[in-house]
C-alpha cells in the first residue's frame, strides 16, 4: 500500500469501497462478455450498498456458472450441479428469507438442461435475481449450439442453426416472472442501470443478458457477436434508476417517462425511446418480443414490471425470522404435543 | 331360514371343532376405490381394543377405482404382526377375484361372501356364510349412491357377530373413524348393527375362530410408519420440506403437512416451515440441499425412481458437504416396478448413490416406534455429518397399520453440528472450511447471511481444496476425498447400533433388517419350538456397518442374512465390509414377490439349508 497515499478511498452509503464487492481474478477468455457482466454486478452491488455478508451467489455448470467466483468474494456462494441452480437457490430463500439471492446461468444451463427448474422458479416469483449470460453456445464443450442460437446462426464451423430459439424472456414474462429484462453486455449504462432496479424488486428479477463468447461465437453469421448487437439491438427506452437513498431528485417529463415506484420506495425511470412501450402489460411485452424477432432485433430495456404480484415467501406465510435459526423451543413441540398426538392413536 | 351351507358332500368343518382363540387371519377382498378401507379400520380397531395384537396390511393396485384389492388382518395372542401367508377367513366381496380368493384357502378356512356370487358350489372342505348384502344396505341406506360405501360396513357387524367382537368396540371405533362426520356414523353404524342382527338372526356359527378379550394392547397405538415419520420429523425440527408425489412416499409428506399445520404454527401465527411440492425429484433435493446450506433441517420423502433421479444431487450434497435427510419408502423396481407393493430393492443403490467414490449413512427403521425416533438421529447425524442421510423405509412399513408402543418424546436435543459463528470468527480470524481440525473428517462451516466479512465459503461441485477454491492439484484431489473416508469411517461410531438377541447359539447367527424384522421374531420361535434350531440374531439398524456387526459375524460360523430383495444387497454389502475370510460364513435368504416377508418362508429357507 502507498504510504503516500492521502485521499480516503470512495465509499458507498454502508462505509465500503467497490474493492469490498470484488472477487478472484477470472479464469475466462479475454473479452468475454461475462467478466463485463461480473463487473457490472460488482457495481451496482456497491452503488446500491448493498451488504455482501447478505447476498448469495448460486450458479449451475457452465461459463457463466464460474462466474460467480470472480465477484463479491464476501458473499456465500454455490455452484452446483448443471440446470439445477434454480432449486438450490428455492432451497436456501426458504432456509433464509433475509439473504438477497444472485442466480447466475447460462443459455445452455436454463434454456436446455434446466429448462424445467426455470419454468418453475419463474412461475413461484420467488425473489431472486436470474441472470442468463446468453452466448448462444456451450464454451466450455467446444462450441455447440445452445438452445438459444436464432435460426439461421453459424457456428465456426460452418455449421447452421435450423431450430428455432427458445426466447426466455418471453416464457419468463407468460410464466409469471414479475420483472423480466433483456440487455447486452456491452451495453454498460443500460446493464448497470437495470441491475440496480433489480435489487429493489421482491420477486423474480429474470434478465437475460446477451453475452458474446469471443472464442466460438463473435464471428460473421453469428447473432451473438459484438458486431451483430451493435447493429441490432432495439433499446426500448433509457433507464434511469433513483434509490431511495438519493437525496436529489429531478424532475421529469411524465409523458416521455414511465415511472416504476419499486418495494423500497426507490424508483425506475424508463425515458421512453418507443413512445406507446408501456412494461406493465403482459401481453403488449410478448407481442413486442415477438415482433421483434420477426424483424431480426435484439429488444432490450426492462420489458415487463409488475411490483403488484405477491412473491412465494409471502404465500407461504413464514415467520419472518430466518427458519435456518429458529431455536428449538419454537421448531420442537412440547411433550404435550406428543401425547395429544398419541391419544388420537389409541 | 338358514343360509349357512355345510357343503353337501365330503368332511365338512364343523363347530365341534376346538376354538381358535386370538390366532387367525382375516382377508377382506374388495375392489379398489368402494370405501373398504374404513371398514377394514373398524374391523381392525375393534379387535385392538379389546386387548387382542392385531396388524393390518393392504395388498392394493395401482390404480384409482376399480382394481381388485385385498386387506388382511391379523389377530396373534402371541404378538406377531408379520404377514401370515395362510388365510383363515376370507370375506369376499368382490366378483373379479371371488373364485381365486375361494380357491387359494387350504381346507377349513372360512368364506363370507356376497350371496349373489355363489362362491359355495366351489369347494365342499370350506365353511361358507351366505350375505345378502344388497337387500341389507337397501334397507338402511335410503340413498342409492351411498349404498356402495355403506356396504362394506355390513361386513363388519356379520364379522363381529361370528367372531364375537364386542359391538360396543365396534361402535368406539367406527365413531373414531367419523369422529368430524356424523350424519355418516349414524349411517355406517346402522349398516354394521344390520348386518350383526343378520348374521345373529341366520347364520350359524361353524368355524372356530374367536375373539377373546386379552390385555395386550393397553396403551398402544396403532399407526402407519409414514404417519410416524411425519410426527418424528416434526418434533425433530424440520423447516424446510420439499417433494414430488409418488407412491408409497406421498402420505408421508401428506401426513407432515397435516401434523405442522397443527403444531407448527409461532406464536405469530406464521409458520415455523416451509412446505414445497417441487417439480421433480430433482427440484425436491436441489432444495434439500440449497436449504441445508443455507442453515434450515430441510428434507424429502419418495421412493426408487425419485432416488433414480437424485443420484446427481446426492453426490453433491456428499462432496460439498451439506447436510439433508432423504426418506426412501422403498417400493418394487426396477423401473416403475410394482408402484405399490414392498421390497427392500434401494439399499446397494443408496449406500454409494452418484457417481464416482461417494458413500452415504443409511438408517433402517424396523418399526413405527423407529420411524418417529430414527427422524431425530437422521437430522442430527446429518447436521453432525454435514452430509445427506437417508431413511430406509418400506411401503410395508409405511403404508401398513402397526401396534406400537407410543412413542417417547426424544432425548437428544437438536444438534446442529459444527457452526461457526460470528463470535467464533472474531476469535479465529478466518476459517478453512475443509480442513480436519478436530481429526474426524469433519470440517466447520459457516451459514450463508453470517455479518462476518471472512464468514463466506464457496460450495462446489467441481475439485477443491482445504479452503473450499477450485483446484486440479491432484493431492488436494486425494487428500479430500481420503477426509471424506475418514468422516464415513467415524460415522461407524455414530449411527444407531444394532439390537442382538442372543439365544446362546455358537452355530447360527442370523442378520435382518428394516420389515424383517417381524417375519423373525415369529421365525425364530419357529426354528426353535419347531425344528429345535437356536440362533442369534442382529438387527441391522444403519450403514455404515458399526463394529457390533463385524463382532457378530466372526462368532458365528453360518450367518444368514435375510433381504427382500432378488440379489441379496444387505449381504453385498457386508461382503465387501467385513474380513475376507468371514465372507464363506455368510448365507442369504431372498424374499422378493412384492409382498412383505413372511416368518414361515424364513423358517422353511434356513432349515433347508441347514440340512444342505
Amino acid at each position: 500500500m502507498a504510504a503516500t497515499a492521502t485521499t480516503q478511498p470512495k465509499t458507498n452509503h454502508i462505509g465500503l469501497t467497490v474493492l469490498d464487492y470484488r472477487g478472484s481474478k477470472t479464469t475466462l477468455c479475454a473479452g468475454c462478455g461475462h467478466n463485463a457482466i461480473s463487473e457490472r454486478i460488482i457495481d451496482a452491488f456497491y452503488e446500491m450498498g448493498m451488504q455482501p455478508e447478505r447476498v448469495i451467489k448460486l450458479s449451475g455448470i457452465g461459463c457463466s456458472s464460474k462466474s460467480p467466483a470472480y465477484f463479491m468474494g464476501r458473499s456465500h456462494s454455490f455452484n452446483s450441479v448443471h440446470g439445477r441452480m434454480p432449486s438450490v437457490t428455492t432451497g436456501a430463500v426458504l432456509a433464509n428469507s433475509r439473504l438477497v439471492a444472485l442466480g447466475v446461468s447460462g443459455d445452455g444451463d436454463t434454456a436446455s438442461i434446466g429448462i424445467g427448474q426455470f419454468v418453475h422458479l419463474m412461475r413461484r416469483n420467488l425473489p431472486v435475481i436470474y441472470i442468463i449470460e446468453d452466448n448462444g453456445v456451450y464454451g466450455l464443450t467446444k462450441g455447440q449450439f445452445s438452445a438459444t442460437a436464432d435460426v439461421g446462426s453459424k457456428l465456426k464451423t460452418g455449421v447452421i442453426n435450423d431450430l428455432p430459439p427458445i426466447d426466455t424472456c418471453a416464457l419468463a414474462i407468460s410464466l409469471g416472472a414479475t420483472f423480466v429484462g433483456r440487455s447486452f453486455s456491452g451495453d454498460k449504462r443500460q446493464l448497470h442501470a437495470m441491475l440496480k432496479a433489480a435489487l429493489a424488486h421482491r420477486g423474480t428479477v429474470m434478465i437475460d443478458v446477451v453475452s458474446p463468447c469471443v472464442t466460438f461465437n463473435d464471428h460473421e453469421g453469428s447473432t451473438k457477436s459484438y458486431k451483430f448487437m451493435k447493429d441490432h439491438e432495439e433499446p426500448l427506452h433509457e433507464i434511469n434508476f433513483v434509490p431511495r437513498f438519493a437525496e436529489i431528485d429531478v424532475d421529469y417529463d411524465p409523458g416521455s417517462v414511465v415511472n416504476v415506484t419499486m418495494h423500497d420506495g426507490s424508483s425506475l425511470r424508463l425515458h421512453k425511446i418507443e413512445e406507446d412501450y408501456d412494461p406493465t402489460n403482459k401481453i403488449g411485452a410478448i407481442k413486442r418480443i415477438m415482433e421483434s424477432q420477426e424483424a431480426e432485433e435484439v429488444l432490450t430495456g426492462v420489458l415487463y414490471v409488475n411490483t403488484q404480484a405477491p412473491n412465494f415467501l409471502e404465500m407461504l406465510d413464514m415467520t419472518d425470522a430466518p427458519l435456518a435459526t429458529l431455536p428449538e423451543r419454537l421448531i420442537r413441540p412440547s411433550r404435550e404435543v406428543l401425547e395429544e398426538c398419541m391419544e388420537a392413536l389409541r | 331360514m338358514a343360509t349357512t351351507e355345510i357343503a353337501p358332500t365330503g368332511s365338512a368343518p364343523s363347530a365341534e371343532r376346538t376354538p381358535v382363540v386370538n390366532d387367525f387371519s382375516i382377508q377382506v377382498a374388495t375392489a379398489n376405490g368402494s370405501g373398504s378401507q374404513s371398514a377394514n379400520t373398524i374391523l381392525l380397531r375393534s379387535i385392538f381394543q379389546m386387548g387382542v395384537p392385531v396388524s393390518g396390511k393392504n395388498l392394493f393396485p395401482s390404480n384409482i377405482a376399480g382394481l381388485p384389492t385385498w386387506y388382511t388382518i391379523r389377530a396373534s395372542k402371541k404378538g406377531y404382526i408379520a404377514r401370515k401367508k395362510e388365510i383363515d377367513f376370507v370375506v369376499a366381496m368382490n366378483p373379479e377375484t371371488g373364485r381365486e380368493d375361494v380357491f387359494n384357502l387350504s381346507s377349513g378356512a372360512a368364506v363370507l361372501y356376497d350371496e349373489p356370487l355363489k362362491l359355495s358350489e366351489l369347494r365342499s372342505d370350506l365353511i361358507f356364510y351366505s350375505v345378502p348384502f344388497d337387500k341389507l344396505v337397501a334397507a338402511v341406506c335410503p340413498e342409492a349412491k351411498l349404498r356402495k360405501l355403506v356396504k362394506n360396513m355390513i361386513y363388519v357387524g356379520v364379522m363381529a357377530q361370528l367372531l364375537n367382537i364386542d359391538m360396543a368396540e365396534v361402535e368406539k371405533a367406527l365413531r373414531k373413524q367419523f369422529a368430524k362426520k356424523l350424519k355418516a356414523a349414524d349411517l355406517n353404524w346402522n349398516a354394521a348393527k344390520a348386518g350383526y342382527d343378520y348374521a345373529h338372526a341366520s347364520l350359524t356359527k361353524c368355524d372356530p375362530f374367536t375373539v377373546e378379550r386379552m390385555d395386550k394392547t393397553h396403551g398402544m397405538i396403532i399407526v402407519d410408519g409414514n404417519s410416524a415419520a411425519a410426527m418424528g420429523c416434526m418434533f425433530a425440527g424440520v423447516t424446510v420440506v420439499t417433494w414430488y408425489p409418488i407412491t408409497p412416499s406421498s402420505s408421508l409428506v401428506e401426513s407432515l403437512i397435516d401434523y405442522m399445520k397443527a403444531y407448527r404454527v409461532g406464536p405469530d401465527g406464521k409458520a415455523t416451515f416451509a412446505i414445497v411440492q417441487a417439480e421433480d425429484e430433482l427440484a425436491a433435493i436441489g432444495m434439500v440441499l440449497g436449504a441445508g446450506w443455507a442453515g434450515a433441517r430441510s428434507m424429502t420423502a419418495t421412493a426408487g425412481p425419485g432416488i433414480s433421479l437424485m443420484a446427481e444431487f446426492a453426490g453433491l450434497g456428499y462432496y460439498v458437504e451439506v447436510p439433508g435427510v432423504i426418506w426412501d419408502i422403498q417400493r418394487v423396481g426396477p423401473s416403475t416396478g410394482l408402484p405399490t407393493r414392498t421390497s427392500q430393492g434401494d439399499i446397494e443403490f443408496v449406500a454409494k448413490l452418484s457417481h464416482g467414490d461417494t458413500f452415504h449413512p443409511m438408517l433402517i427403521p424396523s418399526t413405527a416406534s423407529e420411524c418417529f425416533s430414527m427422524a431425530t438421529e437422521a437430522f442430527n447425524l446429518a447436521e453432525h455429518l454435514q452430509t445427506p442421510v437417508f431413511v430406509m423405509s418400506d411401503l410395508d412399513l409405511g403404508m401398513n397399520n402397526w401396534m406400537s408402543e407410543p412413542f417417547e418424546y426424544p432425548k437428544e436435543p437438536i444438534k446442529r453440528g459444527k457452526i461457526l459463528s460470528k463470535e467464533d470468527l472474531d476469535r479465529l480470524g478466518g476459517f478453512n472450511r475443509y480442513k480436519d481440525v478436530d481429526g474426524d473428517g469433519i470440517g466447520y462451516r459457516t451459514l450463508p447471511g453470517i455479518d462476518h466479512p471472512q464468514g463466506a465459503w464457496f460450495a462446489r461441485g467441481s475439485g477443491h481444496n482445504e479452503k473450499g477454491q477450485y483446484s486440479e492439484r491432484p493431492d488436494d484431489y486425494k487428500n479430500n476425498l481420503d477426509r471424506l473416508r475418514r468422516k464415513f469411517e467415524n460415522a461407524r461410531t455414530l449411527v444407531p447400533k444394532p439390537e442382538v438377541v442372543r439365544d446362546e447359539s455358537n452355530d447360527i447367527g442370523i442378520i435382518a433388517y428394516g420389515t424383517s424384522h417381524h417375519a423373525l421374531v415369529e421365525a425364530l420361535d419357529q426354528l426353535k419350538d419347531d425344528h429345535g434350531v437356536h440362533a442369534d440374531y442382529l438387527r441391522l439398524r444403519a450403514f455404515p456397518f458399526t463394529p457390533e456387526v463385524h463382532d457378530f459375524i466372526a462368532s458365528h460360523p453360518r450367518v444368514y442374512v435375510i433381504d427382500q430383495n432378488r440379489d441379496g444387497q444387505m449381504l453385498n454389502l457386508l461382503k465387501l465390509d467385513i474380513a475376507p475370510e468371514h465372507v464363506v460364513r455368510l448365507r442369504s435368504v431372498r424374499h422378493y414377490n412384492g409382498l412383505p416377508i413372511d416368518g414361515r418362508s424364513v423358517t422353511d429357507d434356513i432349515i433347508s439349508q441347514e440340512s444342505k
